[in-house]
C-alpha cells in the first residue's frame, strides 16, 4: 500500500510541476493544488499505515490494538487542507481579478507590465 | 436559475441544514463532527438559498453581516482562552463543568466547546463571504 | 503563566476590536497603533524577563512537551519580538497618512495586525508544524496586503509572490511530513534531542534540504530570490516597508533556529554551503541593484544582498558569527524599513520613485537628506552607524574562523552598497533638477507629521545602535551563546 501511495505521490508531484511550468494562470493554480495534495498524501504515508487499527477505542468494547495508527498526521493533514482551501479560494479570486483588469490569463503577458 | 421548486426547497431546507449543522457541531466532541464541518454545513444552507434567489436575499435572511459572524467567531475563540487563566492552569487548558439537566441527562460544557463554537461561526462567516463575493461578480 | 502566548493574543484581540469598529474608519488607525504599542511594550518586558529568568516556556493546554504545542521565548526570539514591535509601531504611525482612504477602509489595519500575529507566532513557537501554521497566517495576510487596491501592477507582482510562496510553503510542509515520519515528533526541543542521539542519518538530509529550500525562498536567498524584486515595489510604500522589515527575516529566523538547534550533525556539508550561498546572495543582490533606477527596486535588491550577510554569519557558525548575524539582522530590519519610509517621503514630495525624474531635493528639503543619510549610510556601513559594526563583527568573526574568501567578499559588497546609496543620494538630493520638468506635486506642501515621526524614530535607533554597540552586542552574544548550546533550549522545554 505504501508503495502504491508513493507512486501516486510521485505522479501528483510530476503533474504539479508540469502544470506549474505552463503559462496559463489557471493551470498554475491547478499545479499548486496538485502539489498540495501530493504533500498531504506524503504526510499521510509518513505516519505509517496500519489497516483497521484505530488509536481511540471505547473502554472495554474494543481495546486499543497493539500497533495502532498514529492519529497526528491526519490532524496535520486536516489543518493543511483547511489552509490550502482558504488560499486556493484567495488565489482563484486573485486570478479572476487579474483577468478582469488585464483581459489575459497568460503569464507571459505579465512581463510587459513589469517595468511600467 | 430562478426555479420555484428550487426556491421552495431552499427555503424549507435552510432550517434543516442549520439544525443539522448544530447537531454535527455538538457531536464533534467524542465522535466525528465539530465546528469546522458544522460551519461548512451552515454555510451550505445559505449558499443554496443564495443560488435559488440571489445573494442580497440570502444576506437579508442571515440578518447579521458575514463579517460579524467572523468577528463573533474570533471573539468566542479568544474568550475560550480565559477560563484557564482564572483556574490558574496553563494557557489554553480545557476547563470543563458538568451540568445535570433533568430529562436530557448529564451535559458537559467547557472551554473547548466555546472554542469550537468560535470555529463554527468563523468558518460559517468566511465561507459565506468568499462565495457571496464570487457570486456577485 | 501566559506571557509567551501574549505576542499572539494581543494582535488577535486588536483584530477583533478592529473588525468590531469596522464602520468607524477614523478609529481604525488608533486601535491599530494601540495594539502595536502594546506589542512593543510586551516585547520589551519579555526581553527583560528572559534576561533575568532564562527561557520562558509555556505548554499550551497543559499538554506536556513533546505532545502539545509549546511556546518558547528565548533570547533570540525576544530580540526578534522587540524588532517586530518597533516595525509595527513605525508602520502603524506612518500609514495613517501614507495609505489612502480606500485601502484603509478595506481591511488594511486588520491585515497588518494579522501579519504581526503570524510573525510573532513564528517567533515564539517551539513546534515545527505550528511554525508552518504561523507562516501561513503571515502569508495570507501579506497576500491580501500586496493586492490591496487591486492596481494592475500590484496584481502582476502579487501573482508571482503568491505562487512562489505557496510552493515554498508546500516544500516546508513536505519537510515536516518526512521529518515526522522519521522521528515521530514535531517539538523542536525533542527533535534536537532525537537527532543528536541518532547516528548520522543520511535520510535526515532530505528533510533538511526541503527546509532549506523552503526558508531560502521565504528569505529570498540566492538562487531563490527572483520573486522579491518582481513584487516588492508594487504595493504602497508603507506595505513594502513592513514586508521588507519583517517577512524575509522570518525565513532567516527559522533558518537560524533550525540549523543551530537540530540540523547540526552534517556540519561539513552545510556550513560551506551557507558560506557559498551567502556570498552569491550578497554579490548578485548588490550588482543587480546597481543597474536599477527606481528607488524601491534598488532597495528591494539590497534586501537580498543584506540577507547574504546574515547567512554568512550562520555559515561561520561561531558565537561571534551568529552574534554578528543577529546584530546585523537587527540593524538591517530597522535601517531597511527606514529607507523605504524615506522613499515614501520622497515620493510624497516629487510624485515619483524614478531617479531620472527627481533631483534637487537637497535644495528644497535639506533635513530630508539627513533623514535619508542615516539609514542609507547605515546600510552601507559607514561608521559610526549600526551597519558598520554589524559588518565589522561579521567580518572579524570570518577572519577569526579562517573564512577569508567570504570576508573579503563581504568587504567588497560593502563598497558596492555604498555606491548604490550614494547613487540614490546624488540623483535624488544633490544633482540639479532635470531640465524641462514641471514643479513637483508636493513641493510646497508640508509633509504630514505622522510620516516623519517614524522616520526620525527609526533613525534614532540606528544612531543609538551605532553609539551603544557594546551593550547591544552583549545581548546578541548572549542570544548566540544560547543558540549554539542547544542543551539549554532542550532542558528548558523538556525539563530534562
Amino acid at each position: 500500500m505504501e508503495i502504491l501511495l508513493a507512486i501516486v505521490i510521485g505522479l501528483l508531484y510530476a503533474a504539479g510541476v508540469y502544470l506549474l511550468l505552463r503559462r496559463s494562470i489557471v493551470k498554475l493554480i491547478l499545479g499548486i493544488m496538485f502539489f498540495s495534495h501530493a504533500t498531504n498524501l506524503l504526510i499521510f504515508v509518513s505516519g505509517g499505515l496500519h489497516k483497521g487499527q484505530p488509536q481511540f477505542a471505547n473502554d472495554g468494547i474494543n481495546a486499543v490494538s497493539s500497533n495502532p495508527t498514529d492519529p497526528l498526521p491526519q490532524a496535520l493533514i486536516l489543518t493543511a487542507i483547511v489552509i490550502g482551501f482558504g488560499i486556493t479560494a484567495f488565489f482563484l479570486a486573485l486570478m479572476y481579478r487579474f483577468y478582469q483588469v488585464t483581459g489575459t490569463e497568460d503569464l507571459d503577458d505579465l512581463k510587459e507590465g513589469e517595468n511600467k | 436559475m430562478k426555479s420555484y421548486i428550487v426556491q421552495l426547497a431552499a427555503t424549507r431546507l435552510l432550517p434543516v441544514t442549520l439544525i443539522l449543522s448544530l447537531l454535527v457541531f455538538y457531536r464533534g466532541h467524542n465522535e466525528p463532527g465539530g465546528g469546522f464541518i458544522g460551519g461548512l454545513m451552515a454555510a451550505a444552507g445559505f449558499i443554496f438559498y443564495a443560488m435559488a434567489y440571489d445573494t442580497a436575499k440570502a444576506e437579508k435572511k442571515l440578518r447579521v453581516s458575514p463579517l460579524m459572524l467572523i468577528v463573533a467567531g474570533l471573539s468566542f475563540a479568544f474568550i475560550s482562552t480565559l477560563p484557564s487563566l482564572f483556574a490558574g492552569n496553563p494557557f489554553f487548558t480545557g476547563e470543563w463543568i458538568s451540568l445535570n439537566i433533568p430529562l436530557l441527562g448529564k451535559l458537559k460544557l467547557g472551554s473547548p466547546l466555546l472554542f469550537d463554537l468560535g470555529v463554527y461561526l468563523a468558518v460559517w462567516g468566511v465561507i459565506i463571504t468568499i462565495i457571496f463575493n464570487v457570486m456577485e461578480e | 503563566m501566559i506571557l509567551p502566548a501574549l505576542p499572539i493574543l494581543i494582535p488577535l484581540l486588536t483584530i477583533i476590536l478592529l473588525l468590531f469598529s469596522f464602520q468607524r474608519r477614523e478609529w481604525q488607525p488608533w486601535i491599530g497603533l494601540t495594539g502595536a504599542l502594546l506589542q512593543l511594550a510586551l516585547a520589551l518586558f519579555l526581553a527583560i524577563q528572559v534576561k533575568t529568568q532564562g527561557i520562558l516556556v509555556l505548554h499550551t493546554g497543559n499538554w506536556e512537551a513533546p505532545f502539545g504545542i509549546t511556546l518558547v521565548v528565548d533570547a533570540f526570539s525576544s530580540i526578534m519580538l522587540v524588532l517586530a514591535g518597533i516595525i509595527a509601531v513605525s508602520v502603524s504611525i506612518y500609514s495613517m497618512d501614507a495609505i489612502d482612504r480606500q485601502r484603509q477602509s478595506f481591511f488594511f489595519y486588520p491585515m497588518v495586525q494579522g501579519l504581526l500575529m503570524g510573525v510573532n507566532g513564528a517567533f515564539v513557537t517551539g513546534d515545527i508544524f505550528n511554525l508552518y501554521v504561523w507562516f501561513e497566517v503571515m502569508l495570507t495576510a501579506s497576500f491580501v496586503l500586496i493586492t490591496l487596491g487591486g492596481e494592475k501592477k500590484q496584481l502582476n507582482g502579487a501573482i508571482k509572490y503568491v505562487s512562489i510562496n505557496l510552493v515554498s510553503s508546500l516544500f516546508f510542509l513536505a519537510g515536516i511530513g518526512l521529518l515526522y515520519g522519521k522521528t515521530g515528533t514535531l517539538n523542536m526541543a525533542d527533535l534536537a534531542l532525537k537527532l543528536s542521539l541518532a547516528d548520522n542519518n543520511v535520510l535526515m538530509n532530505t528533510s533538511a534540504v526541503l527546509f532549506f529550500v523552503a526558508f531560502s525562498i521565504k528569505a529570498a536567498v540566492f538562487p531563490f530570490f527572483f520573486w522579491l524584486p518582481a513584487s516588492y515595489h508594487t504595493p504602497p510604500v508603507a506595505i513594502t516597508a513592513l514586508f521588507a522589515g519583517l517577512l524575509t527575516k522570518v525565513g532567516i529566523y527559522s533558518m537560524i533556529r533550525f540549523y543551530t538547534l537540530f540540523f547540526v550533525q552534517d556540519k561539513l556539508f552545510w556550513h560551506p554551503l551557507f558560506l557559498w550561498i551567502g556570498g552569491f546572495t550578497m554579490v548578485i543582490g548588490v550588482l543587480t541593484a546597481a543597474s536599477q533606477y527606481d528607488i524601491r527596486k534598488i532597495l528591494s535588491f539590497h534586501i537580498i544582498s543584506q540577507i547574504g550577510y546574515i547567512i554568512m554569519g550562520l555559515g561561520i557558525f561561531t558565537v561571534a558569527g551568529i552574534a554578528g548575524a543577529i546584530f546585523f539582522m537587527a540593524h538591517n530590519i530597522i535601517a531597511k524599513t527606514n529607507t523605504f519610509l524615506v522613499a515614501g517621503l520622497i515620493n510624497r514630495i516629487t510624485g515619483s520613485y524614478d531617479l531620472k525624474k527627481i533631483g534637487g531635493l537637497y535644495k528644497i528639503r535639506p533635513w530630508l537628506s539627513i533623514l535619508f543619510i542615516i539609514p542609507a549610510f547605515g546600510l552601507a556601513g559607514i561608521p559610526p552607524l549600526s551597519g558598520f559594526f554589524g559588518k565589522l563583527i561579521l567580518i572579524s568573526a570570518g577572519f577569526d574562523a579562517g573564512e577569508y574568501v567570504i570576508s573579503f567578499i563581504a568587504l567588497a559588497v560593502g563598497l558596492f552598497t555604498l555606491f548604490s546609496m550614494v547613487k540614490i543620494w546624488n540623483e535624488a538630493f544633490w544633482k540639479p533638477r532635470p531640465e524641462g520638468l514641471s514643479p513637483f506635486e508636493g513641493e510646497n506642501e508640508k509633509l504630514p507629521v505622522s510620516m516623519v515621526i517614524p522616520v526620525v524614530f527609526l533613525g534614532l535607533i540606528t544612531l543609538t545602535m551605532g553609539f551603544a554597540v557594546k551593550p547591544i552586542l552583549e545581548i546578541a552574544m548572549n542570544a548566540a551563546g544560547q543558540l549554539l548550546d542547544p542543551k539549554i533550549y532542550i532542558q528548558a522545554v523538556l525539563g530534562l
